[in-house]
């Protein structure tokens, strides 16, 4: 339905400068929609940042701030301060940025947004690594996944690191709200957005998001990426109230991993190497096991 | 009326008279007083900002800066190693023009580690984009905090109030404290202009990427703003002390003497009490530099147009370069002053400084040699 796409969405204006097909950029549109206009958005340096703020030609409809790389979870925290003391009872404060931004630089300024109990909503768009600065490895990357310092060379395949499990730590932190989905599922960001909006205090959301120069895939290949992430077993679509899990996407007839890497080039390397193919296998059978997706 | 006093709470108190609405640090020696009392003002429900408990000085800097956009005015107090994590948000929240006070309780910094007294702390961050000022003693740290929101929000620049760590932070002094009704009176509520603040009902971008197109023209207005803060200096130094009935200088600079020594200390901070005091033997005029940034080159040259000798006492080095106020007097005076400028080095990392310091210097200074001199008690 281009209709419905292309349809004008005056909180995230088109002309900005994301890549033809950028998961990320898709997925910004449609939670800006969910959150609507009475927000203040704080925004990590990144991609998101880059293509959509260029002096002179902001995309943002919203008011939109960005500082640095790694503050924007403090910036958040002074900014829900100042709305209270202002009285103002209705803006709320989303703040966003990349897997690098959450996973690695500004982690522990995160983990000190949510033990102070914060109202603010943290929103990271996982695509596994740094994209804005060339497809580095971040402690998002997933097991064998190439990128310019985790190369596939004639002596290994990819990143030899685990991707960090931040749904374990996020909900470590007694968050109120926590929810994990892809841009597979476009619904499912929006309505997980709006109810993450009800809730007051410490709230995440992690969604992975595709990137297609840095995965390398076909620019129409988003949303079935997304899907297959979660169909795999590879990325658990999860959503927790105070601790419990409250809802979770099913797999109960998990779809085999080649499926979704063979899609992409930063998996080129293995997959015609049936030993590891396993081994990631073996990743997602862990996901199913340890959040019960097959029941 | 007077009242013996520590530094730190004196800038406290001082601090909850201008009424910020957001206070958020992290404790350092020997800035850790202030932000004890001013949390405990808070539990005592004496004051009504909020407090922020930060894991960090990172967070801390960055805290106040949200806040500043938000709209509210912010307090956040360092020292040394804290100042200098919060390097990076220094910068941008220059750059972002958010008012905010920020009180540097100078320290020394590592490595080695050391927890006493010098300048090179803060005038490390001489290029960030904060206007410095610097107290000689705690009735100028009282008077400065309550100008600087004043200048902050004027002129839109974060400023830093440097305070010497210990000498005066831990020091009991008589000082003169304002009672709150002159301070609202002087300093209003801050209620910042629409389009300056995040604020939904009027959405615009804040810190935007800027490309080659106009990056350097940003600087460059920024700078001139900057230079342009002078005169706003000047002129809320001059209300201050109509409305208070005391006068440090022009808020600039302060000139000891008669103006016609041959010889001259320059000096920022504590130190010049300890001039003044070496004055008393020796005939030296005395340049007291209030504001390091933005750096007063005119009221310098006026001050200095007579000296023959002037020795630039510096409690901070530039490593393989000089003291970093002689480096400054050296900018300014090329071409313009006829006196010979000569950097001394003294007081680092807490080391004394005597009367006796300062008259090897007032003889040392009429050597002519350029070399930089290390100068240490007897
Ligand atoms: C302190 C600091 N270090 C490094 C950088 C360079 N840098 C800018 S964006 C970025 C990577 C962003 O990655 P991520 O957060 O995953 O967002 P993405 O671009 O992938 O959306 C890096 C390393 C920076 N801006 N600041
Ligand atoms: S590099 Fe990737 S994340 Fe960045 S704009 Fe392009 S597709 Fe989007």
């Amino acid at each position: 339905m281009p209709e419905k796409i292309l349809k004008h969405n005056p909180l995230f204006n088109p002309g900005h400068t994301a890549c033809a097909g950028c998961g990320q950029a898709m997925t910004i549109q449609h939670i800006t929609k969910a959150l609507g206009s009475d927000v203040v958005i704080v925004n990590a340096t990144g991609c998101s940042e880059v293509y959509s703020s260029k002096y002179g030609e902001s995309a943002w409809g919203q008011p939109w701030v960005h500082s640095l790389f790694e503050n924007s979870a403090p910036l958040g925290s002074g900014i829900a301060a100042a709305l209270h003391q202002r009285g103002n009872k209705t803006t709320r404060v989303v703040v966003q940025g990349g897997d690098g931004a959450t996973f690695d630089i500004g982690f522990g300024l995160i983990s000190g947004m949510w033990e102070r109990g914060d109202d603010v909503l943290y929103i990271c768009y996982d695509n596994e690594a740094y994209m804005n600065t060339g497809v580095q490895s971040s402690g998002s990357t997933p097991h064998f996944a190439n990128t310019t310092t985790t190369p596939a060379g004639k002596k290994n395949h990819g990143s030899q690191q685990y991707k960090k499990n931040m749904i374990d730590v996020a909900l470590a932190h007694g968050l109120r709200y926590m929810a994990t989905t892809t841009c597979g599922y476009l619904d499912d960001i929006e309505n997980k957005v709006r109810k993450a909006m009800t809730f007051s205090g410490p709230r995440y959301i992690q969604i992975l998001t595709t990137c297609v120069p840095g995965w390398g895939t076909k620019e129409d290949m988003a949303v079935d990426l997304g899907k297959l992430a979660s169909e795999t077993g590879l990325y658990p679509v999860l959503e927790y109230i105070d601790g419990a899990l409250v809802n979770k996407m099913k797999v109960t007839k998990p779809k085999p991993v080649e499926e979704y890497l063979k899609h992409q080039k930063r998996f080129i390397h293995i997959i015609k190497d049936p030993e590891r193919l396993a081994w990631v296998q073996g990743l997602a059978k862990r996901n199913i096991n340890k959040y019960g997706l097959d029941k | 009326m007077k009242n013996i006093i520590e530094g730190s709470r004196a800038v406290a108190l001082t601090i909850k008279m201008c009424k910020p609405g957001v206070v958020s640090a992290y404790p350092i020696t020997p800035q850790t007083h202030i932000v004890e009392d001013l949390a405990r003002f808070k539990a005592d429900g004496e004051a009504d900002y909020q407090y922020l408990i930060a894991e960090s000085e990172f967070a801390a800097a960055s805290i106040v800066l949200g806040s500043s956009l938000g709209g509210v005015r912010s307090y956040t107090a360092s020292s040394s190693q804290g100042l200098l994590l919060m390097t990076e948000v220094l910068f941008s929240i220059a750059g972002l023009r958010a008012p905010i006070v920020l009180t540097c309780a100078n320290r020394a910094i590592s490595s080695p580690i050391n927890i006493w007294n010098d300048q090179q702390d803060a005038l490390t961050m001489r290029d960030s984009g904060w206007i410095m000022l610097y107290c000689e003693d705690n009735q100028e740290a009282i008077d400065l905090h309550i100008q600087a929101y004043k200048i902050a929000e004027a002129v839109k620049f974060p400023v830093m109030v440097n305070m010497d760590g210990f000498i005066l932070t831990h020091t009991y002094e008589p000082v003169d404290l304002p009672g709150q009704k002159e301070v609202d009176a002087f300093l209003p509520a801050y209620k910042p202009k629409r389009g300056f603040y995040l604020d939904s009902k009027n959405p615009a971008s804040f810190g935007p990427f800027v490309t080659p197109t106009t990056y350097m023209e940003q600087r460059q207005e920024m700078f001139g703003d900057f230079i342009g803060s002078k005169t706003v200096i000047k002129k809320v130094a001059a209300e201050f002390a109509k409305k208070f009935g005391r006068k440090q200088g022009d808020g600039l600079v302060e000139y000891i003497g008669s103006g016609n020594e041959d010889v001259v200390l320059v000096a920022m901070g504590s130190i010049v009490g300890t001039l003044r005091e070496s004055k008393k033997g020796v005939n030296f005029g005395i340049l007291k530099i209030k504001t390091f940034r933005p750096f007063p080159d005119e009221e310098v040259l006026k001050k200095l147009s007579k000296a023959k000798y002037i020795a630039v006492v510096d409690k901070s080095i530039s490593m393989g370069a000089e003291g970093i106020l002689a480096m400054e007097l050296k900018r300014v005076s090329c071409g313009r002053l006829k006196g010979r400028i000569k950097s001394f080095v003294v007081g680092l990392g807490g080391k004394d400084i005597t009367i006796g310091v300062i008259e090897k210097i007032v003889k040392e200074v009429k050597k002519s040699d350029d070399k930089i001199a290390w100068v240490y008690p007897e």
